[in-house]
């Protein structure tokens, strides 16, 4: 018997069931969560049906509850009396849900915790209405009247209709207002601020030329001008969108007006075909992808972030690169073999290891401070005391998370080094090629998926990584972009928005968590997706080059 | 011309389409000539007292067993031994009477001079054409016209046009192992060295490469000076007008191939060649 197992043993059996099982176990864990991520994050946009119900505690009045059930729990009778409630139950356990009513601005507060037992009548109404608004968060409700300026227009049931046509037209004045707003205004705002500087600059210069100050007045009274013409518009455009109002009755029987340009989107969940409901899914889902937040961030999309974690990424790939690659090719190629370079060696390694938020602070006092401090002296004194690149930005950040991620690509493009046979190298060396020909022709190209390799960890390290951002130049909410369509287009001097970030911020520091929980798994899954795409276009990269130089390694 | 067949310890040079000439040594011009060469790896001294004249425009071949030193003394000559961090040269050597061994030499540009071509294969990975543009290109040369003509005429040169006349844009890393060290020999040959170097060139190929090689050796003597080591004796009487036999870091002895192998002046050549050792 004992023969047998030893056998067993020997065979080698028992190792490579347990190399199975551990490399099982890491594939259920990151589909696993995967799934949960996608699942909660994703279920969030689809229209839940709304259920209407009477809830009466004992000894209470009945109360009509109008809501969706967000979250289903057990809870134990004692945790319901130390939290106050007395109530007699035959089991230990009772049943609640988190019940979002929504009408913040009526209730209070968007969610409830209700016990199942006490719920009762409970039924899907037809003709409930779900507005999804710009403030408040979402109204939940039935449909009494629409008005037009104060007068009711239609108080049956084609509210409903006409409610949809209005709502078109609001917001395709919506969208006027924002391109004004948004675009022309924002534009003007900018190039009167380029001027407000060109004036202080000369200023400074003590050039009291008074063609260039008269040059600048006159181009500033273009753009008053324009200002003001463009002010005149926006007010007849929020008449024209303020017009017209609705009549809505919530639970408690209360009926409350709300303007038609505070509404984002109305649906009647309870009255949708599956084909309706898939369009007000993928609508809330594109939503997410390509708008901006509102509301603190719980309501509305994360465009700003996605933008900005990939452009952050971009750059620093950009950073990063040449600079891991010409000190590996120094180190590797260069440098004399010794103690000094063994000693540079392994800082370079330790440096993988440093906590990132110690970079944070690194990049806080070097970059922000001293580095962009005296850009700021030097070149933007017309500016001053308003940092333009003395304070958080994009740049700084990338050349935080490029410090962070070096010693990685230094790494990487070493061993690539390494690895290109003598042969070659002698071979180039003997056509009478010198040490740079020879590095720049043959070997750089050949270690090229090596660096791609090397750049494919630093992306996926700089992607997520969050702390040390907190202190360069990410912030809750950019008000533009750093990539825009005014001169020079690209402002590496922005503060920007990060996935990484916002999902922090929405799930810990937001006003309403319940409210924003679902966004921060949809945030995170979109975060892995993001990842996984730039890790999958960069190995699509070095794979491509790899294939090149195939023959080579066998 | 010596029409009588010689047998060199079971190869018959004539069946072999070699027309054995007798040559005489002090009759050539030289070449390359060293002269006291020592050489040492850190503490271990690789060649000994090394007088040697390698005659222009002739093959001349290195012998002896492994760790000889063959090797080592070949690639004296275009320096390639600059590369071992370790490796220290005493002694002289000149090409043409100058020294090569000066610091104030440019090193690129004798290698330029003095082709070199290695044991296995090693093309670049790139394709036909830029393998043997690679050179050419390194001395500037852009002009897209004079650059084919050059490439064909070196693949020509080196017995390969007809085999990747219709591919030549295609990788050189897809070519058959006699094929690539065709190749390497065209790029060598591209750049019109005086001196070619061929250290152990068909030792990884079989016979019927090595046999190409062999001929395009014959084919080229008349243009360059050839150095070749070789590990198969047969090889070196094949294609040889030379042969030195090393031993141990000596030049143990360097005269005509015919004569080394039929009449070998030295006991060590002779237990060598009659594969008492080795």
């Amino acid at each position: 018997m004992s023969k047998t197992i030893k056998n067993w043993f020997d065979s080698g059996t028992p190792w490579i069931w347990l190399n199975a099982a551990a490399v099982s176990l890491s594939l259920i864990m990151v589909f696993g969560l995967l799934i949960m991520i996608a699942v909660r994050g994703m279920g969030h946009f689809w229209p839940s049906p709304v259920i209407e119900f009477d809830y009466t505690l004992p000894g209470k009045a009945s109360q009509r509850v109008v809501g969706e059930i967000n979250e289903t729990a057990e809870v134990s009778l004692e945790v319901l009396h130390e939290a106050g409630i007395e109530i007699e139950y035959d089991k230990p356990w009772v049943t609640r849900h988190l019940i979002k009513t929504g009408n913040r601005d009526v209730l209070g507060s968007d969610f409830r915790w209700l016990l199942a037992p006490y719920m009762s009548k409970q039924h899907l109404p037809q003709d409930i209405v779900v507005l999804e608004r710009r403030e408040w968060g979402n109204f939940y409700g039935y449909l009494k009247s629409i008005k037009q300026n104060g007068q009711i227009v239609s108080n049956d049931t084609r509210s409903w209709d006409e409610l949809t046509e209005r709502l078109n037209r609001v917001e395709e004045i919506q969208e006027q207002i924002r391109d004004i707003e948004k675009h022309k205004i924002g534009s003007i705002n900018y190039e009167l601020e380029q001027l407000r500087l060109d004036r202080r600059q000369l200023e400074l210069n003590n050039n009291k030329k008074p063609q260039a100050l008269n040059r600048i007045k006159s181009a500033e009274d273009v753009f008053k001008q324009q200002f003001s013409e463009l002010q005149t518009e926006l007010a007849s455009l929020y008449q024209e969108i303020n017009r017209d109002q609705l009549v809505a009755e919530i639970m408690d029987g209360k009926q409350i007006e709300i303007p038609l340009s505070k509404i984002v989107r109305a649906y009647k969940p309870n009255d949708m075909s599956v084909l309706q409901r898939t369009g007000v899914y993928l609508s809330r889902a594109w939503e997410f992808i390509s708008d901006e937040p509102r509301e603190a961030n719980t309501e509305g999309g994360i465009f700003p972030a996605i933008f900005g974690t990939v452009m952050m990424v971009i750059i620093m790939s950009i950073l990063v690169t040449p600079f891991g690659v010409v000190t590996a090719v120094y180190m590797r190629e260069y440098a004399k073999q010794g103690a000094v370079i063994r000693i540079i060696r392994i800082a370079v390694n330790n440096l993988a290891g440093v906590p990132s938020i110690v970079y944070g602070i690194f990049g806080l006092g070097f970059f922000v401070y001293f580095l962009g401090g005296n850009i700021d002296q030097l070149f933007y004194p017309e500016a001053l005391p308003a940092p333009t690149f003395g304070t958080p930005g994009i740049l700084w950040s990338s050349l935080t998370l490029a410090i962070l991620t070096v010693p990685v690509v230094i790494v990487a493009t070493e061993e690539g080094l390494s690895r290109i046979p003598r042969a070659i190298r002698e071979g180039s060396l003997a056509l009478g090629a010198t040490k740079a020909e020879t590095l720049w022709r043959t070997v750089l190209p050949m270690a090229t998926p090596a660096m791609m390799t090397g750049l494919i960890l630093a992306v996926a390290r700089a992607a997520g990584e969050v702390a040390p951002l907190m202190l360069v130049g990410v912030v809750k909410l950019a008000p533009s972009l750093p990539l825009d369509g005014d001169f020079p287009f690209l402002h590496l001097e922005r503060k920007f928005m990060h996935l990484g970030f916002h999902i922090y911020d929405v799930g810990f520091q937001s006003p309403n968590v319940e409210a924003s929980r679902p966004l921060v798994y949809a945030t995170a899954l979109l975060l892995v997706i993001i990842i996984i795409f730039l890790n999958l276009a960069a190995i699509w990269i070095r794979n491509n080059l790899r294939e090149k130089y195939k023959a080579l390694e066998n | 011309m010596n029409s009588n067949t010689t047998m060199t310890h079971g190869v018959n040079l004539d069946a072999l389409g070699r027309k054995p000439q007798s040559r005489k040594l002090e009759n050539e011009t030289l070449c390359i000539e060293t002269k006291d060469l020592n050489l040492f790896y850190g503490e271990k001294q690789a060649l000994q007292n090394i007088n040697l004249s390698i005659p222009e425009k002739r093959v001349s071949a290195f012998i002896g067993p492994s760790g000889c030193g063959k090797s080592t003394l070949l690639r004296c000559f275009n320096r390639m031994n600059d590369l071992v961090d370790t490796c220290r040269i005493e002694g002289e050597i000149t090409i043409h009477n100058e020294t090569i061994l000066d610091r104030a030499v440019d090193v690129a540009e004798l290698r330029r001079r003095v082709g070199m071509v290695f044991q296995k294969p090693n093309p670049f990975p790139k394709s036909i054409y830029e393998n043997v543009a690679y050179g050419l290109r390194l001395q500037g040369m852009k002009k897209k016209r004079t650059l084919d003509e050059i490439v064909e005429k070196s693949l020509k040169s080196a017995a390969l046009w007809n085999e990747v006349k219709d591919r030549l844009h295609d990788s050189a890393l897809g070519l058959s192992g006699g094929q690539q060290q065709r190749l390497v020999i065209a790029r060598a040959i591209a750049i019109e060295p005086e001196i070619l170097l061929l250290d152990e060139p068909a030792s990884a190929l079989d016979p019927i490469s090595t046999l190409k090689i062999e001929e395009l050796i014959n084919k080229l003597k008349d243009q360059y000076t050839i150095v070749i080591v070789t590990h198969n004796m047969q090889q070196a009487a094949r294609v040889s007008d030379y042969t030195a036999f090393m031993y141990m870091g000596e030049l143990i002895e360097f005269g005509d191939t015919d004569r080394v192998f039929t009449n070998p002046r030295k006991k060590q050549t002779e237990d060598y060649i009659t594969g008492r050792y080795g």
